[in-house]
């Protein structure tokens, strides 16, 4: 039977998790392939890391953080953040990222979308959405594309925007609600199912999660294929095995191998 | 003993040559693995694994574009018997024919077509990707000791296309999504996945253990 995949992020800095994870055991919780070993024992579904170095010097120290997490993790690894060209993409896949997620990048040259999925094939080529409501004078309110971490508004339709990209070739969407991101309130529900629902692609729920019952209402109610969470896991509130057997009760087909 | 993992340009070897590295250092004998693109040592070769991302095409491509390395494989697994592992699109290649937008010829070693997963119900979403238990078909060395069926381990797919093998017997193992999905098949000394063993954490590493003890 197919499972929902739960999915733990690590922002990364500069070859670090920013503001660390919280495990026991771990030796040094500044080091992502530390906190990648940890998740991959414990059960995660896939790994996500999220480059926000800023400067393009330090990426180097990212590729070398992929190279050591493929060599010690055998499941699949996304990584996005900073991924602007064919050879940015051809460079971490290289190093042992199995997907790459664009951001920025797709909403300023859809092209690149399409060019990338020819290249590569659209299994490894996710698209980041990063959505939050907007009030209409006079209209319903819609959902737009931000990006820059959120501050900077396109105009762009989200739900328009998402089937355009999955035309072009993305195999998946990372939908984010900026709305919801860091405030523990649950995934904005009534955005994942509006993505979810026009896409042919699977859908990652991302953003808000504080509490178990928030996974399974982005499955449930969300339609999404899986749910992505940090801060729940790095700081050792929930592990992945207690998520997954929350979600089990909940009535989800969920993977608890060994 | 060595194992050789064909490069051809197509995704990420170097997850697929670490898992077999991994396997193999856990083993009585280490087997050595190395990642050429070499057709004489793919030859030589012991064992011989063939990745594969991205299309059917233009894996096919990519291949034929290594002068010689078609032909050495096919001796080393059709004439040497040495046994051989296709993963993804490295599998589908062992078929008659690829039907993913254009129509190309495979290997011809499974008889049948790569064509488009079309899972029943509406709200699965293609590609097929994510973790999925496998129903085992039929008895073969490499799935010793593997816990399969609805309570076994699961496997890691991320594909939209899958192996529709003209003959039962080629099938080892089938997936549910939606309907049957191809995802171990084997004949002879070739058996190929659909899945990324490389990707399927501890079951992964135990099949290609068994796959690297397999003395067919």
């Amino acid at each position: 039977m197919f499972k929902v995949r739960v999915i733990p992020c690590l922002d990364v800095k500069d070859g670090r998790v920013v503001k660390g994870v919280n495990f026991v055991d771990l030796r040094d919780a500044g080091d992502p392939v530390e906190a990648a070993i940890a998740y991959d024992a414990a059960g995660a579904d896939e790994l996500c890391f999220l480059d926000i170095t800023a400067t393009h010097e330090n990426r180097g120290t990212m590729l070398d953080v992929v190279r050591r997490t493929a060599e010690a993790c055998f499941m699949p690894l996304t990584v996005g953040g900073g991924v602007r060209t064919i050879d940015d993409i051809k460079t971490l896949l290289r190093y042992g990222a199995d997907k790459v997620s664009i951001n920025s990048a797709a909403v300023s040259n859809r092209e690149f979308v399409k060019r990338a999925a020819e290249k590569f094939g659209e299994q490894c080529i996710v698209v980041a959405i990063d959505a939050k409501r907007v009030k209409r004078a006079g209209g319903s309110d819609r959902w737009e594309i931000f990006t820059h971490g959120g501050r900077n508004s396109t105009g762009i339709d989200a739900i328009e925007y998402a089937q355009e990209v999955v035309s072009l070739g993305a195999g998946e969407i990372l939908l984010t609600s900026m709305d919801r991101d860091g405030t523990r309130q649950g995934f904005d529900l009534p955005l994942t199912q509006a993505i979810a629902d026009s896409v042919p692609v699977p859908v990652i729920a991302s953003g808000g999660v504080g509490n178990l019952d928030h996974l399974v209402d982005g499955i449930r109610q969300g339609h999404a294929t899986a749910v992505l969470a940090a801060s729940i896991f790095h700081f050792g509130e929930f592990t992945i095995r207690q998520a997954k057997e929350h979600m089990v009760r909940a009535g989800l087909p969920m993977r608890l191998d060994p | 003993m060595t194992v050789a993992i064909v490069d051809y340009g197509s995704g990420n070897l170097h997850s697929a040559a670490k898992a077999f590295e991994r396997a193999s250092r856990s083993m009585e004998d280490p087997q050595k693995v190395m990642v050429t693109r070499d057709p004489e040592a793919v030859y030589r070769a012991d064992r011989i694994v063939l990745p594969g991302v991205g299309a059917f095409a233009d894996c096919r491509r990519g291949l034929d574009a290594v002068d010689g390395m078609l032909d050495a494989m096919t001796e080393a697994v059709r004439v040497k018997a040495r046994p051989f592992f296709g993963i993804c699109v490295g599998m589908q290649l062992m078929a008659t024919r690829g039907k993913e937008h254009v129509v190309t010829e495979g290997f011809n070693w499974i008889e049948g077509d790569v064509e488009k997963i079309s899972p029943r119900e509406e709200n699965l979403k293609i590609p097929h990707m994510g973790w999925n238990t496998l129903d085992l078909v039929r008895e073969h060395p490499v799935l010793e000791r593997l816990p399969l069926g609805p309570k076994g381990r699961h496997a890691y797919f991320v594909h939209s296309y899958h192996l529709n093998a003209s003959n039962e017997a080629d099938v080892l193992a089938r997936a549910d999504y939606g309907g049957p999905v191809t995802a171990i098949v084997g004949k002879d000394t070739a058996i190929g996945t659909q899945f990324h063993p490389e990707k399927s954490q501890r079951f992964g590493l135990a099949l290609i253990s068994n796959f690297l003890k397999w003395k067919p």
